[in-house]
């Protein structure tokens, strides 16, 4: 072959040092790095760093077979770890309404709305303020042997018991995030079999629309598309 | 292989533009009958209606089972269907044939191994914002789910990689989703598109003309940027001492070029691209220090280090524009200019913010300024810059054909609306670096998704886009050609007037330079002396072909293969040892960009 010339030459020493002209790149003039990993030009009196942060994402969704599957395959795809996701129908035809819980820096929350945004069913995207009403329901399932407790303990949560057993008790609890794990901590010591949560539900509080641009739901009307509007 | 009948058509002879047959449905015609030749019967005629209404000129594909009943109905279509050697091809034609035109072009492949060979150039084209509407057959839908044969989760499979996609579960409806789907393309971000086309949806019976092509209302984009979000970059743009402006693949698709030259003319502000962006700009304009990034140019780079306020335009900041974010542009306050919202604050910070499309935005933003920047000692220092690091390379007799030098060459011997595809490596970045750019539409590359082998059919699509006087010249590297090289036949059946320009290194050249530069040389898997004689395989496919080893050759043969009138391959056969510069190190700083090995 008539390469075999050029292939010979693969020591360091042999391969010339082609390239350009122009100063060295130490002789060149260097403003320090001023940015953060995110981007984000630090200003010098106020450190532009964000810590993660729990946030509630409310999405409403046109209801088309895939939509889930759309949603979540885009958050995970752009690393984004999500909490918990749930979905259901709503009052007006056709329309569901997704709640994901995502724990994030700032700006990957800020990305997340705007690329769910992009996503054709999804008609309208927010994060919920911290005064929303929020709840995850939960079923425990624990070992039979001290009924009295046991009922007690669900007593105490507000839970109900939906099927008591010789061997196993399982329960049903409903509250907020909190409220959930303290629970679950205090059926421990009776044994927990087996558990099933279904994640982080929730409205905006009041008057407020839970997505940017919603109707109030008995109007029946479709939600007028706000989602590219910041 | 495909079990039912097709439809039969019953005007089996082509009987006049005009012969509106077909004892189905009669009362079905009357309003848009008068200028369609054919009524719409099936699933599949009103696809190719759907087409037809949105202007669809040309499609590019490959016929198979489950896509038949489609082919068959573009039988009766004036859409022109040019068929590929593989379905890669199909896609990267139609991307560079939307590039060209800026509207989405059209590809269509069978179900299973037809689909998943388009998602390459879907990818490609999803990472390049272009439109392209991918159409693609799919087993009956009852069988979905089955396993059938040639079946694959083409929706699956390429949500990640469109800007949406369909699966069309109903003949009435089909039409209307096809329409949606290429006008989703074209809107906003333009993106591709893809709508699954189950068997018995197209072969099925319907009268539905769809209706005009209108994009969902949930993804109308924010077209005119908000007053104050204009008033807020303006006030940072008068302040700037140290203006640049930053002009994406974005300025393109918005048509903006002529707002985004007046605008820097206007102001005075010295402008780089980014490589997608190269074209909308002047390279041979005193402002233009052409593109930023990992092999742009010195200026560029240095430009982009020192500015203090960046109008970056139509954007993503791709790393491999940006090298390493914490020094990018350390010292700048960012206007960034997108229609995208999701693109603002990714990867770049943006200061100013300014939503909508670029051409309104730069509008906007030139009436709001309200004092000129002094930008007169800025524009010295840009000027110093480019003395002081010249984009040159050195000539001498005797050594091996310099790749630069061949891009001269064909840069000089063809006009400056001549269009210039390319593959990945190497050569891309020397067309690049040494074709001078004067106008938006020229430059067509693979650039987010690196797609090798994207040369050629891309240059049968802008061919097909192109005006008569257009030259089109494929810059393509040895490795690259390789890959996609079976399209060479649809060039010379479809007699398309392409030089395909091979820089012949006899290695997959960038790997090779990496391997030089970062793994002791040690050149695993990145030699391809093994490549065939290129100009003599242009022969075998019927192309014109030339073997072009030394400077004294090079002139000749490139006006021969521009002046032939069809498909012509230059085999060049260049240094085998000349490297791209300058070079921004992977995630380092860009104004550290080096000039030779030993800088990096």
């Amino acid at each position: 072959m008539s390469s075999e010339d050029s292939q010979a030459n693969n020591s360091d020493e042999e391969i010339p040092k082609h390239g350009l002209q122009g100063p060295h790149p130490d002789e060149r003039p260097h403003p320090t790095g001023r940015r953060n990993s995110q981007g984000i030009r630090i200003d010098p009196e106020v450190e532009a760093e964000h810590s993660p942060r729990r946030a509630v994402i409310s999405a409403l969704v046109e209801d088309e077979p895939g939509v889930l599957s759309r949603v979540s395959g885009l958050v995970s795809r752009r690393q984004f770890n999500i909490e918990s996701l749930t979905v259901g129908p709503t009052t007006v035809d056709g329309h569901s309404r997704l709640t994901m819980v995502v724990e994030e820096p700032d700006p990957g929350i800020d990305q997340i709305e705007k690329q769910l945004a992009k996503l054709k069913p999804v008609i309208a995207v927010g994060e919920l303020d911290d005064d929303m009403v929020r709840t995850e329901l939960v079923l425990l399932k624990v070992e039979g042997e001290e009924p009295d407790k046991v009922h007690a303990v669900t007593d105490m949560y507000e839970g109900k018991t939906l099927d008591a057993g010789p061997r196993t008790i399982t329960v049903q609890l409903t509250g907020d995030e909190q409220k959930i794990d303290d629970a679950v901590d205090a059926f421990r010591q009776f044994g927990i079999i087996e558990i099933a949560r279904t994640g982080q539900t929730a409205l905006a509080r009041g008057d407020q629309a839970t997505v940017p641009g919603e109707e109030p739901g008995t109007s029946g009307e479709p939600t007028t598309p706000a989602n590219y509007d910041d | 292989m495909s079990e039912p009948a097709p439809p039969t058509r019953d005007d089996d002879e082509a009987d006049g533009a005009t012969d509106a047959t077909g004892e189905s449905e009669p009362e079905s015609e009357s309003e848009s009958e008068s200028t369609d030749p054919t009524p719409v019967t099936t699933g599949a005629s009103s696809v190719i209606r759907a087409l037809e209404n949105a202007g669809v000129e040309a499609a590019f594909g490959v016929q198979g089972g489950a896509i038949m009943p489609i082919y068959d109905a573009l039988y009766d279509s004036d859409i022109r269907h040019v068929t590929m050697a593989h379905e890669q091809g199909a896609a990267h034609a139609a991307d560079a044939f939307g590039v060209v035109r800026n509207e989405p072009g059209v590809c269509l492949a069978t179900s299973g191994p037809g689909a998943t060979n388009l998602v390459t150039g879907i990818a490609d084209a999803n990472m390049d914002s272009d439109g392209v509407l991918a159409l693609t057959g799919q087993v009956p839908s009852g069988m979905v789910g089955s396993d059938a044969f040639q079946e694959t989760d083409t929706i699956g499979v390429t949500t990640p990689i469109t800007k949406h996609n369909y699966f069309a579960d109903d003949a009435d409806a089909v039409g209307d989703t096809v329409g949606e789907a290429f006008a989703l393309a074209g809107e906003g971000r333009p993106g591709p598109t893809l709508v699954d086309l189950p068997k018995d949806v197209t072969q099925g019976g319907t009268d539905r003309e769809p209706g005009p092509a209108e994009t969902p209302k949930t993804t109308t984009p924010k077209t005119v940027p908000d007053d104050d979000a204009v008033a807020a970059a303006a006030r940072a743009i008068e302040d700037a001492e140290r203006p640049l402006m930053l002009l994406g693949g974005g300025v393109i698709k918005a048509d903006a070029a002529e707002e985004a030259r007046a605008f820097a003319r206007e102001f005075g502000i010295p402008v780089v691209t980014t490589m997608p962006g190269i074209g909308s700009f002047p390279e041979d304009d005193e402002l233009c220090l052409s593109w930023a990034g990992m092999h742009g140019t010195g200026y560029a780079n240095m430009a982009v280090t020192h500015t203090d306020v960046l109008v970056a335009v139509g954007t993503r900041f791709d790393d491999r524009l940006t090298g390493g974010i914490d020094t990018f542009a350390p010292e700048a306050e960012v206007v960034h200019i997108d229609i995208d919202p999701a693109e603002i604050s990714k990867n770049v910070h943006a200061d100013y913010p300014v939503i909508g499309d670029a051409g309104n935005a730069l509008d906007a933003l030139s009436s709001e300024i309200a004092a000129d920047p002094d930008t007169e000692e800025w524009r010295e220092q840009c000027l110093t810059w480019k003395d002081e690091y010249p984009m040159d390379y050195a000539t001498p007799e005797d050594e091996p054909l310099k790749p630069q030098f061949v891009v001269e060459c064909l840069d000089e011997a063809t006009s400056d609306r001549a269009i210039v595809t390319s593959g990945v490596g190497q050569h891309q970045m020397w067309a690049a670096q040494y074709w001078t750019f004067t106008e938006p539409r020229t430059w067509v590359s693979s650039h987010g998704l690196g797609t090798m082998g994207y040369g050629l059919p891309s240059a049968i699509g802008a061919r097909l886009a192109a005006e008569d006087d257009q030259e089109v010249v494929c810059v393509d590297g040895d490795g690259s050609f390789l890959m996609t090289i079976q399209e060479l036949s649809v060039a010379v059946r479809e007699e398309l007037d392409i030089t395909v320009a091979v820089l012949n290194n006899e290695y997959i050249g960038m790997v090779r330079q990496w391997q030089d530069a970062f793994f002791e040389g040690r050149h695993m898997a990145a030699e391809y002396n093994w490549c065939p004689e290129f100009d003599k395989l242009a022969e075998a496919f019927g192309a014109r072909g030339w073997r072009v080893d030394d400077y004294d050759e090079v002139a000749d043969a490139v006006e021969e293969a521009i002046d032939y009138d069809g498909p012509s391959v230059i085999d060049f056969h260049i240094d085998p040892r000349e490297n791209v510069y300058p070079m921004v190190a992977s995630g380092g700083a860009n104004g550290k960009f080096a000039l030779s090995e030993d800088q990096l």
